[in-house]
Parts: structure tokens; C-alpha cells; sequence
């Protein structure tokens, strides 16, 4: 669009950001109001609704000059009109339908916010398949407007206007007095009252019509002019036009009366009771203002944690209060910091929603039949968290799709419904946000998986994995059980990439498999990046934190409890089961720390995607809530490492990644195992 | 925190660059030392010269690498230049700098010895790296030049940066800012 | 002094251009998503003219304007409607509620402020 045609040719201009705005949230709610039509969970509100998001959607458009989007919305309008009103029933292809719908007018909304134009013809099937619903539907409400004659005058002409307002006119506010000052500017104007109708003044209300005028207008202005002054009041009155005293025109004027055919809606009696689903008070803020509040919120605690670690070598006696004080404040600060990382939360509704169109168009394209139910949308995750989510969650989608469910024909033979289901769940879980992603296709085919793990030497030939250890398989990089790169799940976007990102937030996948019945994707995040619950432990003259959601116990063992096994290390004999150890000086090189378990601390701790470890380091330092700082801004991932925190002294500590510690394990214990089959 | 006595912080200024910028056709180094040999290195990538701060090791890091420092709340990692340039590793004191550059996205430390001074550069006079007779590897400079009777290696930033063995991953690292053009 | 308006449009964009054009021709503007806001906000001082959408969540324009209608207060005050061309219905259902006149979307600024200044000049 040409630069400064914008104004000038649409005043409203300046609005068109805050209209894609709104349709972008408008979109969202009609969305997840098509969904619960499709589940049955509708009533008649949703129906409400989803005529009203496209209504507005429609509204916009028109004051925006979007010609394409104010026919496909009006179409689509008009449909849920219908279907709201009761007069078109919503089955099950009309419902898959309006889907479709509402998929092409978020396209057609995307290409008028980016000024593109939509190839003709676009939707025109959609559009077709509307029409054709509508046609079919009983007592249109027709619009049929007899058209004003033009009457074909010259000059000025004098009209007679009888204007009689029915009894209940004033009741809508409309002021004769108005009419006639409306009247006056078109010409020179005489009155004429009548006051026939007025009855005793005991009886009179005072806010009925009882008088009636006649107006002598003369004018050069046309009848329509006329008709407009009174446009509003026309079914409430008795209202001519005559001309009388003109060149004699063409066409006799008459009264025109409007026949409007109204398919009577119905019509609701006082307030509608129906609450929407949550109506929570809720303000619009700027994320730039949010996220300075939360790194100022977070400076703010570093501050503390040094305050409080001083305040701790000062003698209690001689400060009482100011000691009484750095606590409190220690309170303060940690509620403070709880209350600003929620307003960061936010529900994974948000990538959800965009969940079900990924499947349709997939399964549209792959010619296969599936749904997506989902749970748990209000869980509530750090927004940083939300926005990188929406990759690896397609992909994994698109892969079950794709890998997973089974063309219709083959799920029939195999005793399966046609569609198949995609599960797409959230929930808080102990301190963490766990996110499920399954399917009931035919599961992970691992002869088919091993076979090709050997082939690419990412195993040895021989070794025995477990079955777990054979899904795990396809999280390795340049893993892919697609005979050809599948143009559907994207190039080179493999489960490896999916793996990366969810690491890269601080989380874990693990995936459960059975052949036949389908698989299951387990995706474990922190609630928040940026602050956590830390163990401070030193391993020689080097400090680290141990995630505390991730701690089950510590404890200094007896040397009668630590038993050496070939090919596995260490491992600790805890109450029945055995824990592997791992040793954090050798894993970190450290020098001079303490290398005997019984003379150090043991930390056993879990990673989600199955068992414990216990990590061997010198000492306990003390329990700290940090703020957790990227150390891949400046530098690399570092092997073991999620983060850094800055403690009380100003000195950096290293926060560890135990799912990797424990991964690197079990590598290097696997390493250990082939080793040993290589020598077999 | 660092009691103030133990680092020296300097923050370059617009000031301090304009003082020293005598020509229009000039680039402007700040030298530092490393032993004896004098070097310079980019003014546009400089963020500030601080002293040397104890580190926290990066675990398995290569030894170039010393660690990371906290600098007003990020976490920066510090570079041994001299190790990095295959001659040793810096025992550091709280005499020795670190000089704070900023490459690309990223905010790094380079520990040096001592920082000298701030020149001004006609890029005419810079001349290319000779094949041999450096102590160096040539990928780390981006040429020479002759300052009264000294001799000056200018420092390629994005060179030392971009190697495999760098400790930074060539994949995610990003050309730093400006530097003179390296003769063919 | 300078009339009042409420506006009442659950549309951000309609709120946001309905109050801009009017307040630059000089009325006072007030904005309101839905019936029920709208019944609170006139529930806090007096109006010159009301202007409603019909389609709005909580509680729509019909009942608003019912409401309206049978309030001590604002009883006699204009009430414009915002409809679509197409929606013969609804206007004359809004004007058997009590509605006073009609402003046909999409609308052009100078249409709007001169269908006000009609009814509430």
C-alpha cells in the first residue's frame, strides 16, 4: 500500500493493529468454542458466541475496506445465524464444516493483515457448501426493500408532510422537535399542528404522542432527503409525502411503506443468566513491562540473599532487630518473587488451541482420520516457557500423525476405531509441569528401530538394550525410521531436535511405547526458568546447586553399603535397592575433593524419566532459593550444567542438570556394557 | 561481593575514544601485553577493563577457558588469551586485566596482563601477518603494525572465536563488530 | 458543556474508533464491553446518548436497551444501534426494545458523528 494513502483513504486506519489484535483473540475463542461443539460439551452460549466472534470479526473488516473478508465472514455469519436460531441443525458434517470455515477465515484474516490477496477461488467450495446450507433453510428472513422512485424533480418543490407519531413513538427518544429542526434545514418550513387526538388533561401520559403536524416544505432537496429526516421513526408513525405544487414528476409519489418478511427471533426476556466459563477481571500489560519487573524482582532477592548471608555472621545481641528485619525481608522477598513469576504464568491453552487445525490439516493431507482431545489447558506455565513450547509440540504431533496412527483401513483390521486419537495433556506435578503427548496408533516398531540404529552404528551389533532403551533410541541425532525424508514432519526435524529444545528449557522427554497400542510422550518442564529451590554443595573448592525438586534424600554412607559392580561403577545398597553412584569430582575433574563416599555426602536424587542416582560430593552447604542466569547468553550448553546463579558473596555457582548427569550415565554405562559384549 | 580495592574498573567512554582520534581515516586499538609482545585489539568491540576477579570453573571446559565471572548480574565467561594463543597458561594476580568485548551477541572476557594504551590506526599502515616467525596462529590476527619502535599484533576477535577448538561452538557463535580488513 | 456518550461494543477496535471520532467532534466519550458494564457505568452519572452493538456477551444490546428503557434515569435518553445492512431483524427488534435510530457498520467518521448530532444535538 503506497505510503500516506493510508489516512487519507481510511480514516480508521490507525486502528488496524488493534483490529488484528482482536482478531487474532477473536479467532483463539472460536476456536476452542468449535471444539467443545465438536466434543457435545456446546450450549446455547457457545452458540452465542461463535456467532458473535465472526460477527465482530465481520464488523471490523468492513470499516477496514477487507471487501474478500466481509463476504466469506458474512456468509459464515449468516449460517450461525441460522444455526443459533435453531433453524439449521449442527450435525456432525455441518460442525466439520464450520471447522473448515473458520480455518479459511484465519487465512483470510492472515493475508489481509499482511496485505496479501487470496488466490481466487480460495474457499470457494467452503463458501459453496454455506450457501447451499443456508438456501436450505426454512424462513429466511428476506430483506425486500421497494425501492424509492426517484422522483424526477427540478428546482424547488413544495411538499405536504402529514406526520402523525404513533402513541408509543417518544418512548424511544425520538423528539419530533429534532425531526423538525432536521426539516428546517432543507427548506422553508410551516407547521401545522393537530390536536385532535389530545384527551383530557387527567387522563393525558405524559410520555405518549398525542399531537399530529402537517409540514409545508418547500425545497430543492430530493424525497429521499425527506424520507431520511424521519428514517428512524417511519413504523412509528403515519407518515406522507406529497408534492404539492411542482413540475409534474414522472413517477406519483406515494406513501412508501418498507415490507420487511422478519423471521422473528427469538426474543429474550431479561438478563441472560448464562456466565461464560471463567470471568475473571483481568488487565491488558505490556510483556516488556512484566519481564523488567521480574529481572528487577529478581536483582531485588540477590540483594537479599546477600544481605541475609552478612547479617548471619553478625551477633545476634547486638542487632537483634536488624537481624529480625533482613529476616522478614527474606519473607517478603520470596513471596514477592512467587507472586510476580505467576503473573508470567500463563495457561498452555494457548498452544493447545493451535493443536486441532495442526491435526486436521495433517490428517487431511496424510488421508487419514484422527482427532485431538485435550486436558488440562489451564495449567499454567512461565510465558518464556509457553512460546517455545509450540515447536516441539507440533512436531511431536505431526509425528504421531505421521509415524504413529494408522491409515483407516489398516486401524479397522486391527480391531481399531477409524479415527484415531491423539491425548494432548498438562498437569503440575511435584514443583514441575508434565506434558503428555500420545497416541493409539501402532506404537514404536523397535525390531524396525534397532535394525536401524545398528545399520547407522549408533549401536553395536549384538548388544542387548531393553526395550526402553531401544525407544530411546529415537531421540538420537540423524534418527529417522522414514525410509524417505517425510516432507510432512519437515526436514531433518527428528525427535533428536524435539529432545534439544525441551532440554534447552531446562526439561526432559522420555516416551513409552507399546506395539499395537500406541505410544506415549512425557515431556517434564520447570514451572518457571527463572528462579528455583536450590541445594548448595562444594565438590573441592567448587560450588554447585542441586535443583531441590530434584533431591529425595542425602545421606553419608557406611562402607558396608557401597558395593562395586562390574561394568556399572558403584552403587549404593539403600534400604533393599541398589543406587548407582556417580562421582562429581571425577565427572568435573575437580581436584582435591573428597573421593570416599563415607567421608562425603551422597545425594540421591531422581530424574523423570525412570530411576534414582546418587551423587557422591563433599559437603552440604545450605538450602537457597536462586535466581537462575543463563550461562548460554556468553557461552555454550556445557555438558551437565542447566544454568548458573549468582550466590550471596557475588561469586557464580554452577546449577547441575541431573536428568543429564543421569543420561551421561547410563551413556557411559552403556558404553561400559558394549565394551564388555565387544570382548565376548 | 569484591571489595572494591581488589578490581579496577575503567569504562570506556565516548570521551575517552574522541580524545584519542587525531584523523577522520583512523580505526582506533586499545594494547595490551602478553609477556612482551604488544597487542591491539578493536576499540568497537571494548566494553570496559576490569581487574582480574576469581572465576567458577566450567567443568571439562578446554583450558583456555577459566571460567565465569558475575558482572552486574550476567554471567560472562573469561578467555586466557595467552593460553589461547598456545603460549601457557596465565597465572593471574589481582595486577592482571580482563578486557570485556562484545562479539556479536555475546559478552565475553579476555584475561591479559597489563593494558597499555588506546591508538589511532591508519588502515594503510596495517600490514598482513608474515607466513612464519609468529609465536601465534595466524587465524587469531588480523595484521600488523609498527608504532614508533614497537611492533603491534591486532587481534582478530571473530578469528579466535571461530575455531572448533575456541570452547565456543562455531555453529552458534556470530561475527563480531567491525574489524580491519585482513590483506589478501 | 460537552455532551455524554457511552459507547458499548464488546469489539476493542469499535470501542477504540466509535470513542476516538467522537471525542475529536467533541462529545465526551465512555466505553463499556457489554450490557452489564454498561449498566454500571450509567448507573454512575448522566448521558446524552447511548451507542450499542446488539451482539455482546453477558448481556446484549436488546436487553440493554429493555433496561435502559425502563430506568428511572436514562429513560428518555437516544439510544443509537450498531447493525450490519443485512440485519433488518435486529433492528426492528432493537427498535420494539426502545432504540432511537441506527448507524449502519461499516461507517464512515463523518456518518457517525452526524447520525449523533441528530439525535442528540
Amino acid at each position: 500500500m503506497p505510503i500516506g494513502q493510508d489516512q487519507a483513504a481510511n480514516p480508521f486506519a490507525q486502528f488496524r493493529k488493534t483490529y488484528f489484535e482482536e482478531c487474532a483473540e477473536l479467532l483463539d475463542a472460536l476456536q476452542s468454542h468449535l471444539e467443545r461443539l465438536v466434543n457435545g460439551n456446546a450450549d446455547e452460549e457457545t452458540l452465542h458466541a461463535i456467532f458473535r466472534a465472526v460477527h465482530s470479526i465481520k464488523g471490523g473488516a468492513g470499516a477496514f475496506g477487507f471487501d474478500g473478508l466481509v463476504a466469506f465472514s458474512h456468509v459464515l455469519e449468516s449460517l450461525l445465524d441460522q444455526i443459533r436460531d435453531g433453524k439449521v441443525a449442527a450435525t456432525h458434517s455441518v460442525i466439520q464444516l464450520l471447522l473448515r470455515a473458520s480455518d479459511a477465515l484465519a487465512d483470510i484474516v492472515s493475508a489481509a493483515r499482511d496485505d496479501r490477496t487470496m488466490s481466487a477461488g480460495f474457499a470457494a467450495d467452503i463458501v459453496a457448501s454455506l450457501e447451499d446450507l443456508l438456501l436450505g433453510a426454512p424462513d429466511q428472513p428476506i430483506d425486500t426493500t421497494v425501492p424509492v422512485a426517484p422522483v424526477q424533480v427540478s428546482g424547488e418543490v413544495r411538499y405536504r408532510i402529514g406526520f402523525t407519531p404513533h402513541t408509543e413513538m417518544l418512548r424511544n427518544a425520538n423528539e419530533p422537535l429534532l425531526l423538525v429542526r432536521q426539516l428546517r434545514r432543507l427548506g422553508g418550513l410551516t407547521i401545522e399542528v393537530d390536536t385532535a387526538r389530545v384527551p383530557p388533561l387527567a387522563t393525558i401520559e405524559p410520555e405518549a404522542a398525542y399531537l399530529g403536524w402537517v409540514y409545508t416544505l418547500d425545497t430543492g432537496a430530493p424525497q429521499s432527503a425527506i424520507r431520511e429526516v424521519f428514517e428512524f421513526v417511519e413504523d412509528d408513525c403515519d407518515l406522507t409525502i406529497d408534492i404539492v405544487a411542482a413540475q409534474l414528476a414522472t413517477n406519483p409519489t406515494a406513501p412508501v411503506t418498507c415490507t420487511q418478511a422478519i423471521a422473528q427471533p427469538l426474543v429474550k426476556n431479561g438478563e441472560i443468566n448464562a456466565q461464560p466459563a471463567s470471568p475473571t477481571q483481568s488487565i491488558r500489560v505490556d510483556v516488556d513491562k512484566v519481564d523488567r519487573l521480574v529481572n528487577l524482582v529478581g536483582e531485588m532477592v540477590i540483594t537479599q540473599a546477600m544481605l541475609t548471608e552478612q547479617s548471619s555472621m553478625l551477633p545476634i545481641d547486638q542487632y537483634p532487630a536488624l537481624i529480625q528485619g533482613i529476616e522478614a525481608l527474606a519473607q517478603s522477598a520470596r513471596e514477592l518473587q512467587e507472586s510476580v513469576m505467576a503473573i508470567r504464568a500463563q495457561p498452555v491453552k494457548s498452544i493447545f488451541a493451535r493443536m486441532p487445525r495442526v491435526v486436521r490439516d495433517l490428517a487431511a493431507t496424510l488421508g487419514k482420520e484422527a482427532r485431538i482431545v485435550t486436558t488440562g489447558e489451564a495449567t499454567e506455565i512461565d510465558k518464556t516457557v509457553i512460546e517455545q513450547l509450540n515447536d516441539p509440540l507440533t512436531h511431536m504431533i505431526r509425528n504421531a500423525l505421521d509415524h504413529g496412527i494408522e491409515p483407516p483401513e489398516v486401524r479397522t483390521a486391527a480391531g481399531k476405531p477409524r479415527q484415531g486419537t491423539i491425548h494432548l495433556a498438562a498437569a503440575q506435578r511435584s514443583g514441575r509441569i508434565v506434558i503428555e503427548v500420545s497416541d493409539d496408533g501402532h506404537g514404536i516398531d523397535r525390531a524396525k528401530v534397532l535394525a536401524k540404529a545398528q545399520a547407522r552404528g549408533l549401536v553395536p551389533p549384538g548388544a542387548a538394550l531393553s526395550d526402553e532403551e531401544i525407544d530411546n533410541l529415537i531421540f538420537l541425532p540423524a534418527f529417522s525410521t522414514a525410509d524417505k525424508v517425510s516432507n510432512i514432519s519437515g526436514r531433518g526435524v527428528g525427535m533428536d531436535v524435539v529432545k534439544r529444545n525441551v532440554q534447552s528449557l531446562g526439561g526432559r522427554i522420555s516416551v513409552q511405547s507399546r506395539l499395537g497400542a500406541g505410544s506415549r510422550f512425557i515431556l517434564s518442564l520447570p514451572l518457571t526458568l527463572a528462579v528455583l529451590d536450590g541445594m548448595i554443595i562444594s565438590v573441592g573448592k567448587e560450588t554447585y546447586i542441586i535443583p531441590l525438586t530434584a533431591i529425595i534424600e542425602s545421606l553419608r554412607p557406611k562402607p558396608a553399603d557401597i558395593h562395586p559392580v562390574v561394568g556399572r561403577g558403584d552403587v549404593l545398597a539403600l534400604r533393599g535397592e541398589y543406587v548407582p553412584l556417580t562421582y562429581l569430582h571425577k565427572r568435573f575433574s575437580i581436584a582435591d575433593a573428597i573421593s570416599d563416599p563415607c567421608r562425603g555426602i551422597v545425594i540421591i536424587v531422581q530424574s523423570e524419566s525412570a530411576g534414582r542416582l546418587g551423587v557422591v560430593v563433599d559437603e552440604l552447604l545450605g538450602q537457597q532459593q536462586v535466581v537462575v542466569k543463563s550461562l548460554e547468553v556468553n557461552y555454550d550448553p556445557v555438558e551437565g550444567i542447566s544454568g548458573a546463579t549468582i550466590l550471596g558473596n557475588g561469586r557464580v555457582a554452577l546449577i547441575l542438570d541431573i536428568a543429564r548427569l543421569r543420561d551421561a550415565d547410563c551413556a557411559a554405562r552403556q558404553e561400559q556394557v558394549s565394551e564388555m559384549a565387544r570382548l565376548h | 561481593m569484591q571489595p572494591a580495592t581488589q578490581s579496577t574498573v575503567t569504562t570506556l567512554t565516548q570521551d575517552n575514544r574522541d580524545r584519542a582520534a587525531p584523523g577522520e581515516n583512523t580505526h582506533q586499538f586499545i594494547t595490551f601485553t602478553l609477556g612482551d609482545e604488544e597487542y591491539g585489539i578493536d576499540i568497537m568491540v571494548v566494553r570496559e577493563i576490569k581487574g582480574w576477579t576469581n572465576t567458577t570453573m566450567i567443568p571439562n571446559a578446554p583450558s583456555h577457558v577459566r571460567g565465569v565471572i558475575n558482572l552486574r548480574g550476567v554471567i560472562v565467561p573469561i578467555f586466557d588469551l595467552r593460553a589461547r594463543f598456545g603460549m601457557g597458561m596465565t597465572t593471574p594476580t589481582n595486577t592482571h586485566v580482563v578486557i570485556i568485548v562484545a562479539t556479536g551477541t555475546r559478552t565475553i572476557g579476555l584475561l591479559v596482563d597489563t593494558v597499555s594504551d588506546i591508538i589511532s590506526v591508519d588502515p594503510a599502515a596495517i600490514r598482513p601477518i608474515p607466513e612464519m616467525g609468529l609465536p601465534t596462529d595466524d587465524r587469531f590476527l588480523s595484521g600488523l603494525v609498527a608504532l614508533d619502535d614497537r611492533m603491534v599484533t591486532l587481534v582478530s576477535l571473530s578469528g579466535l572465536f571461530s575455531s572448533p577448538t575456541a570452547g565456543l561452538d562455531p555453529a552458534i557463535d556470530r561475527q563480531s563488530s567491525a574489524q580491519p580488513a585482513r590483506a589478501a | 458543556m460537552a455532551k455524554r456518550i457511552l459507547a458499548v461494543d464488546d469489539s476493542k477496535t469499535m470501542r477504540d474508533m466509535v470513542s476516538f471520532t467522537l471525542s475529536k467532534a467533541g462529545f465526551e466519550v465512555n466505553v463499556a464491553e457489554d450490557g452489564k458494564g454498561a449498566l454500571a457505568v450509567l448507573g454512575g452519572g448522566k448521558f446524552d446518548l447511548i451507542i450499542t452493538d446488539l451482539n455482546m456477551p453477558v448481556m446484549d444490546g436488546i436487553t440493554l436497551i429493555k433496561n435502559v428503557r425502563s430506568s428511572a434515569q436514562h429513560r428518555g435518553v437516544p439510544i443509537l444501534i450498531l447493525t450490519t445492512e443485512s440485519d433488518g431483524a435486529k433492528k426492528a427488534e432493537g427498535k420494539a426494545a426502545g432504540a432511537t435510530g441506527w448507524l449502519v457498520k461499516p461507517f464512515s467518521p463523518e456518518k457517525l458523528v452526524e447520525l449523533v448530532q441528530r439525535v442528540c444535538p
